[in-house]
């Protein structure tokens, strides 16, 4: 496996735990509604969306490059 | 033909750079999945340790909100962020980007430092955060900010604990604690080490702080590791490019590979002891 495809796999575990982290925080935020975890919830839900267009680009400009 | 040449003088290992045709891949990417396998298995193990310890421990018993999350996310960021500096940095290496390549790793050395830096204040916090049991049958719990050994005196900044299983699950946010000072003869005396009843939050504290400062000690050794392999091959080794291309590509990639597997063990650990 190269590094191309280990990123892949990599970035799609990131973007997993992002969304994981949003939704924890907003959880936190249910409960305790300190403003704060709801900011940081947005910033990963967005960071989340960020990550799977990242992907993608990556997935385009290196799409010469072998998987092995 | 034969593999190795003749002459010691120009002896050379064969698929050092070239990939072998049966495998399709270069020697040292081989190499280096196979050491990642036993890398999976040590943090596999731990991983495993972890769960046990934790699914056996009596009910409200494990502790909760220990560790400060704001922390274990700016370090989960900093490595996903370090992880994708290296792929710009192998991919500007692969269209001949030289000065691009060593730009990119040096902002993935700098990640691997920033990282390593919040690791150790995050364990500072916990060297000076104490339990404090004292002769009146209360529990005190909080960071240290003082000792005064002429007064026998300790400044503190925490609170009381009414109920042990506030001690184990304590607010995620609470408001900022004035100072307390707690007098050494007020506290517990331990009947069999004679010494008074009070214990920073160190590996040695309970359990969950052992299994804790393990994985995430290792996790650092790791850390510190790759950015030494990462460092080496960005610097002092950085003529090869100029000599041999092509093995010095594999070698940023090799590194490359280990670096994302120390970030992926984090990508684990972050949720396993910050947020479950």
């Amino acid at each position: 496996m190269s590094l191309k495809a280990f990123h892949i796999v990599f970035i799609a575990l990131s973007i997993l735990l992002s969304f994981f982290c949003g939704v924890w925080l907003l959880r936190e935020y249910a409960s305790s509604h300190h403003a704060a975890f709801l900011v940081v919830a947005i910033l990963f839900l967005v960071a989340g969306v960020g990550l799977i267009c990242y992907g993608k680009s990556v997935l385009r400009k290196l799409k010469h490059i072998s998987y092995l | 033909m034969s593999l190795i040449n003749q002459n010691p003088s120009h002896m050379e290992i064969p698929y050092a750079v070239k990939p072998r045709p049966d495998t399709g891949l270069y020697n040292a990417k081989v190499g280096i999945w196979l050491f990642l396998a036993s890398e999976v298995m040590l943090f596999g193990a731990l991983f495993c340790s972890y769960i046990l310890m934790r699914v056996n421990a009596p009910e409200g018993t494990w502790p909760h909100h220990w560790l400060n999350i704001w922390m274990g996310m700016t370090n989960t960021i900093v490595l996903i962020f370090s992880s994708v500096t290296v792929v710009l940095s192998w991919a500007s290496l692969k269209m001949g980007q030289f000065k691009r390549y060593k730009f990119y790793q040096s902002i993935t050395i700098l990640c691997a430092l920033a990282f390593l830096g919040i690791k150790s204040f995050e364990y500072h916090d916990k060297f000076i955060h104490y339990q404090v049991n004292l002769k009146d049958g209360r529990i005190f719990d909080g960071h240290l900010q003082s000792a005064a050994s002429t007064t026998n005196q300790f400044v503190f900044k925490g609170r009381f604990i009414d109920k042990p299983e506030e001690l184990y699950n304590p607010p995620l946010e609470h408001a900022e604690e004035p100072p307390i000072t707690i007098a050494k003869s007020d506290i517990k005396i331990d009947p069999t080490t004679k010494q008074p009843m009070m214990e920073n939050y160190g590996p040695w504290h309970n359990t969950y702080l052992a299994i804790y400062f393990t994985m995430t000690g290792l996790h650092a050794l790791h850390v510190i590791a790759g950015c030494i392999v990462i460092f080496a091959i960005w610097g002092p080794l950085a003529k090869v490019w100029e000599q041999d291309p092509e093995r010095y590509v594999n070698r940023v990639e090799v590194s490359g590979l280990f670096w994302h597997f120390v970030d992926l063990v984090w990508i684990f650990l972050f949720p396993v002891l910050y947020l479950l």
